[in-house]
């Protein structure tokens, strides 16, 4: 067990390192004209180039990464070229924000997700259809148009939740959650039916395998073939749907923080992304790669414990 | 072909070793086949019995080329055939051939008949042009009506589909046909039609049969010779009447006993004598 | 379940010809027909925008700012005084540009990489593999977002990007099918027909991933259209180019002036994905293979359980108990419609009396299965007892309620299967599928029934039962896995057993030990069993009565020795006629040498 969590371990710092290293020669790549951008078209030739040489552009590319990545791992992660705010700094007042959002529309699809599924692969029938319909419907409408709706609806005609905004958990607990009910609706409708789909295929599967059968036949009741075996070995599956979720939600929150001017990760990476605030950008990469690695580790962990095979290799 | 011709061997193995890598970083390969020797001669059927792991069904997959031999040497008609390059393999193609056990699996659902009998017609240049009438003789050969060269193989029975598979196996006339359990996907009444065939086609056409089977009573019904393999090696192999019925080596003969017959009063017999064997030797064990 | 399916398959095909063109699959859908309808609307008129689109989608008046729907702009005006109609129409275009960008991109790079990787292995798979895991941990819309500056400011530059990113969703698509056909024995009948690798490609592998790759480019299209509106949304891209997104975020500004402006812009968007969608399902249903297609029409399972429920308990007082274990009477079993039911079983009757073993014998398809599962009341989904009765010890149990049969199950009634493997929970250890199902029927402590799950262990034969109890079922042997089902079956010492072809997947040898075991297991125990096989050595091993049965009929009823020395039926005689026992080696090949060693085909 302790091998199996040193080898996913090296295999994430491993992604990181990949994916931090790609993006930086990317976007530092065609970084050039940033002073310019910062100046302004008024500013000389003299002062663009002085503006470049003060932000270390004129060094090779790789001298820069390397600098960028000792200090990366000293947890610097330089500074904002707009704002001169260190970017650890902004990732810090960003991040909670984004995760709570996340982590809520999580919870949610995996709970709706899972009852959904079981229920709809147990019954079959109309839900079974209904889900199907839904679950096209779901995934034919963008979630930020979903949000723009909801706007016009329940904050617009009918006032019941804030429009705009963010009251963090830790200022008052029902100012988050009714400031998060717009957003999280919003980013799970398309989410949930397809992940319910799949929930429901995987648990058909097991339900179909010779072993649920005999293990009836021996005098189980179907209720708890289903709660303790069906579930369990319909498990992982499930668990890869739902880390598949979890960075289909990352990506969908953006444009919903937007929509509803939360000052979150997706404002933060916009505004950068816009404005061509490169050390910003990568501080949002390297913040997600670790976020991503970290749910794959839980993942993996809770596979690891629901197989046994999986646990052994 | 000349009578100096059925007296050297048609194919021979000569301590063939068979091994499969094992998963994880630096694990001891896996031996499957540890020196198997066997040769079959033009015409005759070698029955190749075993239990499942034995080792049966990689030899007949290193003679077909399937599965790379570690040590040893196969050759055909006098030439080695042990490590052929692709190219070189794909000449073969018209000497040897194969009928596989699962009728289903063996024929791709997507394609006719037809497609499927002309795939090995392809291949030579010099057989495209005839291969619609060559299609309706092998299926003529092998008892189905012609009508079949447009259907598809789930419109069949899985008898049926075993004498596509066996029609694809003689389009190029090939001198010798690797058969792996040919008939243990098969009802007893069909396997016993299909094995008839198989030997009705050996009489009119002169190819060997290197005949993979886990079942005693179906490799004595089609063998000239028998070997017996456990463990990646050959424990006994001689005529076929001897081998399957006064066997020499103890894991034949607990093979023998062990097949239960189809008639209650022998069974009690088989069973007891059976018995009998085992606490025999079990006893031998212990001494 | 094996024979449930064979049931199935052998039974009349529709004469559907195998092989229909993907074209022809849509057509014949509706859903399918409708959703190719809408979408070739919409690419067609944004194709020839110029010529269809009433006015520039730069053209602004003043006083049409936000304007309601009139003659001159029907749908209204944007917050800049243009006509949302036309835009709608220009923007088409870009939008459709785009995606297209993304998916060309995606589909021929991930495919290609697929192939390679599944086909040739090795090193290809593994670098690709790890690539496409890399590009699935990472949500795009932000990559995009970081790169959008880098790329020069370009939505189609980005699109392609994105192409790039959803890469991995063909790649692992047509990957895992190669790996799936370049097992199957047919291509290995190819390759020894001399077939070059590019032959068996074409001719075997591209056909099988034909159709899902064109159902996945349906859906990658869909999300493609989505993720560019999305950055559009946002304010990527040139502002004067008009784009469903862009056009988005317009009616966004002016939310609460106008909220009806997010409404056409949206529908767009949702009306091309959803039938980019529904065009892959179309194909997907009707291509898609059994499972998709032949699962549809499915009657209610628990038919004629109002009518079950007076009879089960008219049936709740035995008799006196002298009658036999088990009485079957014209028992018919069928699968599919109520109207129009696939019988599989047709008016089986037999008996068992206590302490009997009684043989069901016939070939594949006969029904012996079904027959068995009717009694266990455990028929796979959509099967059901259509008619006839089962008594169990003097009661009706044929269509007795579920609780019901789980209170017989396992205490009276048990059953082993045929597939050792398979019938084992992956996930759980052999100890605790022993001792979960005797907790549940008796009521004990978990000690008490680790204790007696032991003992029935060493029972059975298995050598180390503290080791066994602890491991997983991967880790012991079919041979083993077996004879912990029959451990379990006998764990509550029932008085019926219905053991179902329960050595057909051994080794012959492991198969002569397992039929021992049984015959004393029955001794010791005095219950009776129902052996279903097609297998007449093991009949004549165990059986003291057989019943044969022929397509879900049965052909004849005797005892052991009188069916095998003078069969009655002319079918059993055929099937025993079969049997190769008897049948004389083939003598050695000297003798025929003579003949045979001349001429080909």
């Amino acid at each position: 067990m302790l091998n199996f969590l040193a080898r996913r371990l090296l295999s994430g710092v491993v992604l990181i390192l990949v994916i931090t290293t790609i993006t930086y020669a990317l976007i530092y790549s065609n970084a050039g004209n940033a002073a310019r951008n910062i100046l302004g078209e008024s500013a000389t030739a003299a002062d663009v180039a002085a503006k470049a040489k003060d932000l270390g552009l004129d060094r090779p590319l790789h001298e820069q990464y390397l600098d960028w990545l000792s200090n990366a791992i000293h947890g610097d992660l330089g500074v904002s070229w707009f704002t001169n705010e260190p970017v650890s700094n902004l990732l810090a007042n960003r991040l909670p924000v984004t995760l709570s959002i996340v982590i809520f529309a999580v919870l949610v699809t995996a709970l709706v997700s899972t009852v959904l599924g079981v229920t709809a692969a147990v019954r079959r029938g109309w839900l079974d259809r209904l889900l199907q319909v839904v679950s096209v419907i779901g995934f034919s409408l963008p979630n930020f148009w979903v949000a723009l709706v909801l706007v016009v609806l329940f904050a617009v005609a009918v006032p019941i939740f804030p429009a705009t905004g963010y009251v963090p958990v830790t200022e008052s607990l029902s100012g988050w959650f009714l400031a998060l009910i717009l957003p999280v609706t919003a980013l799970v409708l398309g989410g949930i039916a397809s992940a319910a789909q799949q929930i429901r295929g995987a648990v058909i599967d097991v339900l179909e395998m010779d072993y649920v059968r005999t293990l009836r036949a021996r005098g189980l009741s179907s209720t708890s073939v289903l709660l303790k075996h069906v579930l369990r070995n319909a498990a992982p599956p499930a668990l890869t749907v739902l880390s598949l979720q979890f960075i289909a939600l990352l990506g969908g929150a953006v444009v919903i923080e937007r929509v509803f001017a939360i000052p979150g990760m997706g404002t933060l990476t916009i505004n950068s992304s816009l404005q061509g605030d490169v050390p910003a950008l990568m501080g949002v990469v390297v913040a997600l790669v670790i976020l991503v690695v970290i749910v794959n580790l839980v993942i993996d962990l809770a596979n690891g414990w629901i197989n046994p095979k999986a646990r052994l290799q | 072909m000349s009578e100096t011709d059925t007296s050297a061997p048609l194919l021979e193995a000569k301590n063939v070793v068979v091994e499969f890598p094992m998963k994880g970083f630096r694990k001891a390969p896996f031996r499957v086949l540890h020196g198997v020797s066997l040769d079959i001669h033009p015409g005759e059927t070698v029955g190749l019995v075993g239990e499942s792991g034995s080792g049966k069904t990689t030899i007949g997959r290193a003679i077909l080329g399937l599965v790379e031999p570690a040590a040893g040497t196969i050759t055909f008609d006098g030439q080695d055939i042990t490590r052929l390059h692709r190219k070189e393999r794909r000449k073969l193609s018209d000497s040897i051939q194969v009928v596989f056990q699962d009728p289903y699996t063996s024929l791709n659902p997507t394609m006719t008949v037809g497609d499927i009998l002309s795939e090995p017609l392809l291949v030579k240049a010099d057989l495209k042009g005839s291969a619609r009438t060559r299609i309706r003789e092998l299926l003529d050969q092998v008892g189905l009506p012609s009508g079949a060269v447009d259907k598809f193989p789930r419109e069949f029975s899985g008898g049926q589909r075993q004498r596509v598979a066996i029609a694809r196996a003689l389009a190029l006339s090939p001198r010798l046909v690797v058969c792996d359990e040919p008939v243990s996907a098969l009802d007893l009444s069909t396997q016993a039609r299909v094995l008839d065939l198989f030997i009705e086609i050996q009489e009119r056409t002169g190819v060997a049969y290197l005949f993979v089977s886990h079942d005693l009573s179906v490799v004595r019904h089609i063998s000239h010779r028998v070997a017996v393999m456990y463990k990646g090696n050959i424990v006994e192999y001689g005529d076929g009447d001897q081998v399957t019925s006064e066997p020499v080596h103890p894991y034949t003969q607990k093979l023998l006993m062990s097949a239960p017959v189809a008639n209650p009063v022998r069974q009690r017999e088989r069973r007891i004598e059976r018995h009998t064997m085992l606490a025999a030797s079990s006893k031998e064990g212990h001494n | 379940m094996t024979e449930a399916t064979t049931a199935l398959t052998n039974a009349p095909l529709p004469v559907a010809p195998g092989r229909v063109s993907i074209t022809r699959a849509v057509l014949r859908n509706p859903l399918g027909l409708s959703a190719l309808i809408i979408l070739t609307l919409i690419i067609l008129i944004s194709v020839v925008a110029p010529f269809f689109a009433p006015h520039s989608p730069t053209e602004v008046k003043i006083d049409k700012i936000l304007a309601m729907p009139s003659s001159d702009y029907p749908l209204g005006g944007d917050g800049a005084g243009r006509d949302v109609f036309s835009r709608l129409i220009w923007a088409g275009q870009n939008t459709l540009l785009g995606a297209l960008i993304a998916v060309s991109i995606s589909l021929v790079l991930g495919s290609v990489a697929g192939l390679v990787a599944g086909y040739f292995g090795k090193v290809f798979d593994t670098t690709f593999s790890w690539a496409a895991n890399i590009l699935m941990a990472l949500p795009a819309m932000i990559v995009l977002l970081a790169l959008y500056q880098t790329l020069g400011g370009s939505v189609y530059s980005t699109m392609a990007v994105f192409g790039v990113m959803l890469s991995p969703g063909f790649f692992r698509l047509v990957r895992n099918q190669v790996i799936a056909v370049k097992n199957e024995l047919y291509v290995d009948a190819a390759r020894v027909s001399g077939l070059s690798d590019a032959r068996i490609i074409s001719r075997h592998i591209l056909r099988v991933v034909r159709s899902p790759i064109i159902i996945q480019t349906a859906i990658i299209g869909g999300i493609a259209i989505i993720i560019q509106s999305g950055l559009e949304f946002l304010g990527l891209g040139d502002p004067a180019t008009p784009t469903w997104g862009g056009m988005l975020q317009d009616a966004f500004s002016n939310i609460y002036i106008n909220p009806a402006g997010i409404l056409w812009p949206g529908l767009i968007i949702a009306a091309t994905v959803a039938s980019l969608v529904l065009l892959g399902n179309a194909i997907r249903d009707e291509l898609g293979g059994p499972r998709a297609s032949a699962a549809r029409p499915r009657a209610k399972p628990r038919h004629g359980h109002a009518h079950a429920r007076t009879q089960g308990t008219e049936a709740l007082n035995p008799g006196s108990g002298n009658g036999p274990l088990l009485r079957v009477r014209d028992l018919h079993v069928g699968y599919g419609s109520i109207e129009n039911p696939l019988t599989v079983v047709r008016g089986v009757s037999f008996d068992v009396t206590a302490g009997e073993i009684v043989g069901i014998v016939g070939e594949s398809g006969s029904g012996k299965t079904q027959t068995a599962f009717s009694i266990l009341g455990l028929l796979p989904r959509g099967g059901r007892v259509l008619s006839g009765s089962i008594k169990f010890r003097g009661r009706d149990i044929t269509f007795a309620p579920g609780n019901e049969m789980q209170k017989i199950r396992g205490r009276d009634l048990s059953y082993i299967p045929q597939e050792p493997m398979s019938n084992l929970d992956p996930s759980f250890t052999i100890g605790h599928q022993l001792v979960e199902p005797m907790q549940a029927v008796f009521k004990i402590s978990k000690a008490e029934a680790r204790k007696r799950s032991l003992v029935l262990l060493a029972r059975v034969g298995i050598a180390d039962p503290e080791r066994t109890f602890r491991s997983y079922p991967h880790e012991i042997s079919g041979g083993m896995a077996q004879r912990v089902l029959i451990a379990g079956a006998v764990s509550c010492g029932p008085k019926l057993l219905i053991a179902d072809e329960p050595t057909t997947a051994l080794d012959v040898t492991v198969q002569a030990e397992v039929l021992d075991l049984l015959r004393d297991l029955q001794r010791e125990m005095g219950m009776g069993i129902v052996l279903v096989t097609h297998n007449f050595g093991v009949v004549a091993d165990l059986c003291d009565r057989v019943v044969v049965m022929q397509n879900g009929r049965v052909v004849e009823t005797n005892d052991a020795e009188t069916l095998f020395s003078a069969p009655s039926d002319p079918y059993t005689q055929a099937l025993l006629a079969a049997t190769l026992d008897d049948s004389p080696p083939r003598p050695p090949l000297a003798v025929t040498a003579a003949g045979t060693s001349k001429g080909k085909l």
